[in-house]
C-alpha cells in the first residue's frame, strides 16, 4: 500500500512557496489565548500557547479532556478566532482575515480529516475526493488522482458511495480528499476516534506515508497513544498551556508522558 | 457545487417530491383555469365568426340602453327595401336574432309538458326565412326550414336530449305568450360540436316578429356584396341608408363585437379561478420555505464541511437556490401537465351534469409561461431565506457532533418586520375595504396586497407567539395524552420557528375560510333582510330563474284560484334619462301599496296617473330631479316619453326592489317596446295557507313560466346565488388548505427523521408503538390548532373590517359559535390526517437501528 517516491518528485509536489525557504514554519502560533464568556463565568480554554510547525513535520497534540487541544486545533485551522494572539499559515496572519480570504486559503493551503469522516452521502468515493478541487474550479490531474487512490488503497472502490464503505474505508476517502489538493498543512481531528484498533493502524499508516512520500505537513489532535506514536513531535496540553514536548516516541512512552501530564 | 446540489436533490427523492407537491397543486389550478377559459372563449369565437361567415355587411340596432330586457333598437322593414336597391348589394335579408340569449327567448315544452329551461343556458329564438340560407349559420340535418306560422326548426342537441323528431307537435313559450308549434326540421350550428347547453328555435321572420312582438321590424339586416365589391366598401356605401338608431359593420367586425359583448364574462371567470390558484401557490410558498429551512438546518454538518473544503458563502447560496430552482421548475412542469388534465376532466364533469359550456381544445403560450414563471419564481423566492441561512453556517460546525437544529426564535428582526409589514397590510386592507368610489381592479389589488402582506407579517411574529399560545392550547393534550401528550407538547415548543412556519400555512387557509364564511354570512343576512323588508304580499311571482323578466300574461294564471284577492303586476326594464342608464318599473297604482313597503315622500304610488312618476331619492339627487320637474325617458328603441316627478321614494342601498323610476303599468306599456313583468304579487284572503299554495302552484304549473314563492321563500331565493358563490369559494379555498396539509406532513416527516435516535431511545426505555404514534399525532394536532388559533381571530377581525365598510348597506357582523367550532374541528382533522404517515413511521422504527442512527 505504500509508495516511495524519489525525493525530487516529492519536493516538486510540495507548495512552491515553502520550497523557497524550507526552514520557515508552515504554521506559527504566538500567545494564542481563547476565552469563553466574560466576567465571573469566563472560561479560559487556552492561555497563551505558542508553537511552530515545520514543513514536512507530523505534529501530534495530546492532552486530557478539557486541556484545550481541540480548541487549539480549531484556531490553528482557522475555524475559530482566538481572543488574543496570532496564527500564521504560510506566512499569512489568519486571525485578521475576512471570510473570503479564509475561504481562498482553505482551497489552496488547508486540508481536513474529521473524526466522523464528514463525507457527502450522495457522492461516490471519487466524487467526494475531488470535491475540494471542483469547488475551487481547479482541474483534476488524473494521474495524481490515480496515485492517491492507490496510496489509500481504494482504486477498486472509487465508484462506491459512503454507505457501501466500511468506517476505515470512509476515513481513507476523507484522507484522500484532503491529500488530493496538496495542501500546505493537513489538520486531522481525532482521525482514529471512530475506528477500531486494526483499522486505526491502517489509517495511521496512510497518514505517515503521506508525510514520508511527499512531505505533507500534518497536525493531528488525538487522545490515542498509538496515533501519537507516528508523530515526529508531540505536544502535551493541560489547562490551556503546553506543558510537555516529546520527539519521536513509542506508544508506551507517550502513555507515560500523558499520565504524568494528567496527574499534575 | 452544482452537481452537489443536484445530487443532493436526487438522493432525497421522496422528500424533494413532497416539497414539490406543494407547488404542483397551485400551478395545476392556474394552468387548468387558463385552459378551461381559453377553450370557452375560443368556442365563442368560432360560434360568432361562423354566424357571419357569409355576411359581408350587417346593419344592427344600436344598444341604446345597457342591460335592457327589451334588447337593442330595431330596424324598420322599409330599410330592407332601400338596402336591396343599393349598388354593390347582391342579396340582403332581414333577420331576427340575439346572440346574447337574453332578449329573444323561446322555450319548448318536452313530451311530458315540462318546460325546457336549458339548465341556465340560453334558449334562443331566431327568425330567418328559408330562402336566406346563405345568411343562416345553421345546417339542416333533417326536415326543412320553417316557412309559416306554427312551424319551428330546433337544434340537434335539444332534439336528441329531449327526444324530439321532425313532425312532433308541442308548445313554445315566447314573449307574446305560449303557442302550439310543429317541429318541421332539425339543424346543427355551423362547425361547433356543442353549444354547451344552449338551445335554439328557428322560425321564419314573420312568425318571429309576431312571437317576439317586434311589429314589422328586424333586429338586423344581413347583406352580401356583389362580386368584386369588398366588404369595407359595401359598408361605406350602406352608411347613408342606415337609420340613426342602427349601425353598419362588416361581418367580421360584427362577429368580433358580439363576441366581446357576450363572451366578456369569461374574462372574469378566468381572473377568479387564476386568483384562487395564486392563493394556493402562495400557501405553497410557505411550505417550500419551511421545508427548505428544515433541510438546511439538518444539513448543517454537510454545509459546514463544504465550507471547510473551500466552498465560499456564495457557492453555498447558489447551491441552495439551485435546489429551490430545480424543485420549482420540476413542480411547475408537473403542475402544468396536471392542470391541463384537470381542465379536460372538469369539462367532462360539466358535460355529465348537463351544464356544458361550449368549448374546443386550445393551448396558448401564456398557459405554459405564467404558471411556469410563477411556480418557479415563487419557489426560488421562498428558498432565499433558507439559502441565506445556509451561508451563515460556520465551518466549525463540521466538527460538532449530531445535527444541529437551530432554535429559530426569529431573531431580533422578527417583531420589527412584523410591525412594519403589519402596518402596511392594515393600511392596504383598510383602503380596500373602507374606501368608497374606487375602481374594482384597484380595490382588488389593494386587498390582495393587503392580505399577502398581512400573512407575511403574521408569519414573522408567529414564532414568538408559539410558546405562550401552546401553553394554553396544549393543555387538553397534556391531560388526555399523559406522557406522549406532554412530550408532544414539549416538542412543539422546542423549535418555535419551525412550528410557527408550519402552522402559518394552515393559518392562511383558516383565515381566508373564516373571513369568507363570516363576511358572506353577514352579506347574505343583509341581503335576505333587505328583500323581506320590502315585500308585504303573501306570494311573489318571478321568472323561473328569479332574475329575468317574464311575459306579463303569465302571472294571471292564478287569478281564478279561490281566495285570491288580486294579482299585482310590476313591469321592469331599463332606459336612459339624460346620460344615465335608469331602471324603470311599471306598477298597478291600486294594489302596489298593499304588496310592497316603500317610504314615499310627496304623492303616493296609489295616486299615480298618466305620465306621473315616483323617483328613487338617490337617483333624483344624482340627476338633479326635484318634485314637480319633468324629464325625458328614452326606451331601448329610442322612443322618448316625458314624465313628471310627483314624489320621491326611499330605497335600501342594498337590493332595492324597485328601480329608479316608477310609473303606472299603462304608461309603461306605451313607453317600452316589449313590456314584461319583473314581479307579480298575489294577496290572498286569510293569508298564506298550504291549500292556497297548492292551488296556486297547480295553476302556474301548466305553463311553468312564472315561479310562485311565499314572502320568505322569495327572500331566500334571491340570496341563493350568494350561497352558491360561497360554496364555490370554499371549494377553491380547500385547495389551499390541502397544500398546507402537505406542509404539515412534510415537517412532521422531517421531524421524525431528525429525531430517529431520540425516538429509538424512548422506545428502548419503554414507550409503546401506540404511544409513539400518539406523540406524533398530538404534535400534528397542536400545530394545526396553533394555525387555527391565530387564523380565526384574524379572519374574524377582517370580516369585521369588511362589514363595517358596508355598514350603510345594512351589513352586520354575526359570529355564530357553531361556525367557529367547525373551523376548529376542521383544523384538528387536518392535523390528524397529516400525522397518519409520519406517526406510522415513528411507531415502526426498529429500536436498535434507531439508536445507532447517526
Amino acid at each position: 500500500m505504500s509508495v516511495a517516491l524519489p525525493i525530487e518528485t516529492a519536493a516538486a509536489l510540495t507548495d512552491a512557496r515553502v520550497l523557497l525557504d524550507r526552514s520557515e514554519p508552515i504554521v506559527a502560533a504566538r500567545d494564542v489565548t481563547r476565552r469563553y464568556g466574560s466576567g465571573d463565568t469566563a472560561v479560559d480554554a487556552l492561555r497563551g500557547v505558542s508553537l511552530d510547525v515545520h514543513p514536512g513535520e507530523l505534529l501530534a497534540v495530546m492532552g486530557p479532556s478539557g486541556s484545550g487541544k481541540s480548541t487549539l486545533m480549531h484556531i490553528l485551522a482557522g475555524l475559530d478566532q482566538p481572543t488574543a494572539g496570532t496564527v500564521e499559515i504560510v506566512g499569512r496572519d489568519i486571525t485578521r482575515m475576512s471570510d473570503n480570504e479564509l475561504t481562498k486559503l482553505r482551497r489552496a493551503h488547508i486540508g481536513f480529516v474529521f473524526q466522523f469522516f464528514n463525507l457527502l452521502p450522495m457522492l461516490t468515493a471519487e466524487e467526494n475526493m475531488t470535491l475540494p478541487l471542483r469547488i475551487a474550479g481547479t482541474k483534476v490531474d488524473d494521474a495524481w488522482l490515480a496515485t492517491v487512490l492507490g496510496q489509500v488503497g481504494l482504486t477498486d472502490r472509487r465508484t462506491h458511495r459512503p454507505a457501501q464503505l466500511s468506517g476505515g474505508q470512509q476515513q481513507r476517502v476523507a484522507i484522500a480528499r484532503a491529500l488530493l489538493s496538496r495542501p500546505s498543512v493537513l489538520f486531522a481531528d481525532e482521525p482514529t476516534g471512530n475506528l477500531d484498533s486494526t483499522t486505526s493502524g491502517e489509517i495511521l499508516e496512510v497518514l505517515r506515508q503521506a508525510v514520508e512520500s511527499y512531505g505533507q505537513t500534518t497536525i493531528m489532535v488525538t487522545h490515542d497513544a498509538k496515533a501519537a506514536a507516528i508523530a515526529d513531535r508531540i505536544l502535551f496540553l493541560a489547562d490551556g498551556r503546553v506543558v510537555r514536548e516529546l520527539g519521536r516516541s513509542t506508544a508506551t512512552e507517550v502513555l507515560d508522558a500523558l499520565r504524568e501530564v494528567t496527574n499534575r | 457545487m452544482t452537481s452537489v446540489a443536484l445530487k443532493g436533490l436526487f438522493g432525497r427523492k421522496l422528500r424533494a417530491f413532497l416539497t414539490a407537491l406543494a407547488i404542483v397543486l397551485g400551478v395545476a389550478m392556474v394552468s387548468g383555469s387558463y385552459v378551461l377559459t381559453d377553450s370557452i372563449q375560443k368556442a365563442f369565437h368560432t360560434l360568432f365568426s361562423s354566424s357571419y361567415a357569409n355576411t359581408d355587411a350587417v346593419i344592427t340596432g344600436k344598444k341604446l340602453v345597457d342591460h335592457s330586457s327589451s334588447g337593442n333598437a330595431t330596424i324598420p322593414a322599409s330599410v330592407l327595401t332601400t338596402v336591396r336597391s343599393q349598388p354593390g348589394v347582391a342579396r340582403a335579408a332581414g333577420v331576427i336574432s340575439d346572440m346574447s340569449g337574453s332578449n329573444l327567448t323561446a322555450k319548448l315544452y318536452d313530451k311530458h309538458g315540462k318546460i325546457v329551461t336549458g339548465g341556465g343556458n340560453p334558449t334562443m329564438g331566431v327568425g330567418i326565412n328559408p330562402g336566406d340560407t346563405e345568411f343562416n349559420p345553421m345546417h339542416l340535418t333533417g326536415g326543412r326550414w320553417a316557412a309559416g306560422a306554427g312551424e319551428v326548426v330546433i337544434d340537434k342537441n335539444a332534439a336528441d336530449k329531449y327526444g324530439f323528431s321532425v313532425g312532433d307537435r308541442t308548445r313554445v313559450a315566447v314573449d307574446a305568450g305560449v303557442f302550439p308549434i310543429k317541429i318541421v326540421g332539425i339543424a346543427k350550428y355551423g362547425d361547433v360540436e356543442s353549444l354547451g347547453g344552449a338551445t335554439f328555435a328557428v322560425f321564419d321572420v314573420r312568425t318571429a316578429q309576431k312571437l317576439f312582438r317586434l311589429g314589422d321590424n328586424f333586429t338586423g339586416i344581413s347583406v352580401q356584396a356583389k362580386h368584386g365589391v369588398s366588404a369595407q366598401s359595401l359598408v361605406e356605401g350602406l352608411r347613408t341608408v342606415t337609420p340613426a338608431n342602427a349601425q353598419v359593420r362588416t361581418g367580421v367586425a360584427q362577429a368580433a363585437k358580439e363576441e366581446k359583448d357576450v363572451a366578456g364574462f369569461v374574462k372574469y371567470i378566468r381572473y377568479g379561478l387564476v386568483g384562487f390558484g395564486l392563493v394556493a401557490l402562495f400557501v405553497g410558498g410557505f411550505v417550500i420555505f419551511n421545508t427548505l429551512a428544515i433541510t438546511v438546518s439538518q444539513r448543517t454538518r454537510e454545509l459546514a464541511t463544504l465550507r471547510t473544503l473551500g466552498a465560499s458563502r456564495r457557492q453555498v447560496l447558489r447551491s441552495v437556490v439551485l435546489e429551490a430552482l430545480v424543485t420549482g421548475l420540476f413542480a411547475s412542469i408537473v403542475g402544468i401537465a396536471a392542470g391541463i388534465g384537470l381542465a379536460v376532466g372538469l369539462s367532462s364533469v360539466f358535460n355529465a351534469l348537463g351544464m356544458a359550456l361550449p368549448e374546443s381544445g386550445l393551448l396558448e403560450p401564456r398557459t405554459i409561461l405564467v404558471p411556469l414563471v410563477a411556480g418557479t419564481g415563487l419557489t426560488v423566492v421562498a428558498g432565499l431565506v433558507p439559502a441565506l441561512r445556509a451561508t451563515q453556517v460556520a465551518p466549525i460546525s463540521a466538527v460538532r457532533e449530531g445535527s444541529d437544529a437551530s432554535h429559530g426564535r426569529g431573531g431580533k428582526a422578527g417583531p420589527v418586520v412584523a410591525a412594519v409589514l403589519g402596518s402596511v397590510a392594515l393600511a392596504l386592507l383598510a383602503y380596500g375595504f373602507l374606501t368608497h368610489g374606487i375602481s374594482v381592479p384597484r380595490r382588488l389589488l389593494a386587498l390582495g396586497g393587503g392580505f399577502a402582506t398581512l400573512f407575511i407579517a403574521l408569519a414573522a411574529i408567529f414564532s414568538r407567539l408559539v410558546r405562550p399560545m401552546v401553553k394554553v392550547i396544549g393543555l387538553p393534550f397534556v391531560r388526555a395524552g399523559r406522557t406522549s401528550g406532554r412530550l408532544a407538547w414539549l416538542n412543539v415548543q422546542r423549535n418555535p420557528g419551525r412550528t410557527a412556519s408550519t402552522a402559518a400555512a394552515l393559518m392562511i387557509g383558516i383565515t381566508l375560510v373564516s373571513f369568507v364564511a363570516l363576511f358572506g354570512r353577514s352579506l347574505r343576512n343583509a341581503d335576505t333582510d333587505a328583500w323581506k323588508s320590502q315585500v308585504t304580499a303573501d306570494y311573489v311571482l318571478t321568472s323561473q330563474n328569479g332574475w329575468d323578466v317574464f311575459p306579463s300574461g303569465a302571472a294571471d294564471a292564478g287569478r281564478s284560484v279561490p281566495g285570491v284577492e288580486y294579482v299585482s303586476h310590476v313591469r321592469g326594464d331599463r332606459g336612459r334619462v339624460g346620460r344615465s342608464n335608469a331602471g324603470i318599473n311599471g306598477v298597478d297604482p291600486a294594489t302596489i301599496g298593499k304588496v310592497v313597503s316603500v317610504q314615499v315622500d310627496g304623492a303616493s304610488f296609489a295616486s299615480l296617473r298618466g305620465n306621473e312618476a315616483v323617483v328613487k331619492d338617490r337617483f333624483a339627487k344624482a340627476n338633479g330631479i326635484h318634485v314637480g320637474d319633468t324629464f325625458t325617458f328614452r326606451g331601448p328603441n329610442g322612443r322618448p316619453t316625458v314624465l313628471r316627478a310627483v314624489g320621491l321614494f326611499k330605497a335600501p342601498k342594498l337590493d332595492s326592489l324597485l328601480s329608479a323610476i316608477v310609473i303606472p303599468n299603462a304608461t309603461f306599456d306605451r313607453a317600452l317596446p316589449r313590456p314584461h313583468d319583473q314581479y307579480a304579487f298575489v294577496n290572498v284572503r286569510g293569508g298564506v295557507s298550504s291549500a292556497t299554495t297548492a292551488a296556486l302552484e297547480a295553476a302556474y304549473s301548466r305553463d311553468q313560466i312564472a315561479k310562485l314563492e311565499t314572502r320568505s321563500g322569495f327572500a331566500a331565493s334571491k340570496s341563493k346565488w350568494l350561497s352558491s358563490m360561497l360554496s364555490t369559494i370554499y371549494v377553491l379555498l380547500a385547495l389551499s388548505v390541502i397544500v398546507s396539509l402537505f406542509g404539515i406532513v412534510n415537517t412532521l416527516a422531517l421531524a421524525v427523521f431528525e429525531r430517529t435516535r431520540e425516538i429509538g431511545m424512548l422506545r428502548a426505555v419503554g414507550m409503546t408503538r401506540r404511544q409513539a404514534r400518539r406523540m406524533v399525532r398530538h404534535e400534528a394536532m397542536m400545530t394545526s390548532l396553533l394555525g387555527a388559533a391565530l387564523g380565526l381571530p384574524v379572519g374574524i377581525g377582517l370580516a369585521a373590517l369588511a362589514t363595517s365598510g358596508l355598514h350603510s348597506y345594512g351589513l352586520r357582523l354575526s359570529v355564530p359559535l357553531p361556525s367557529l367550532a367547525t373551523f376548529v374541528v376542521l383544523s384538528l382533522i387536518v392535523g390528524v390526517l397529516a400525522a397518519v404517515l409520519p406517526a406510522r413511521r415513528a411507531g415502526r422504527l426498529n429500536v436498535l437501528a434507531a439508536l445507532q442512527y447517526e
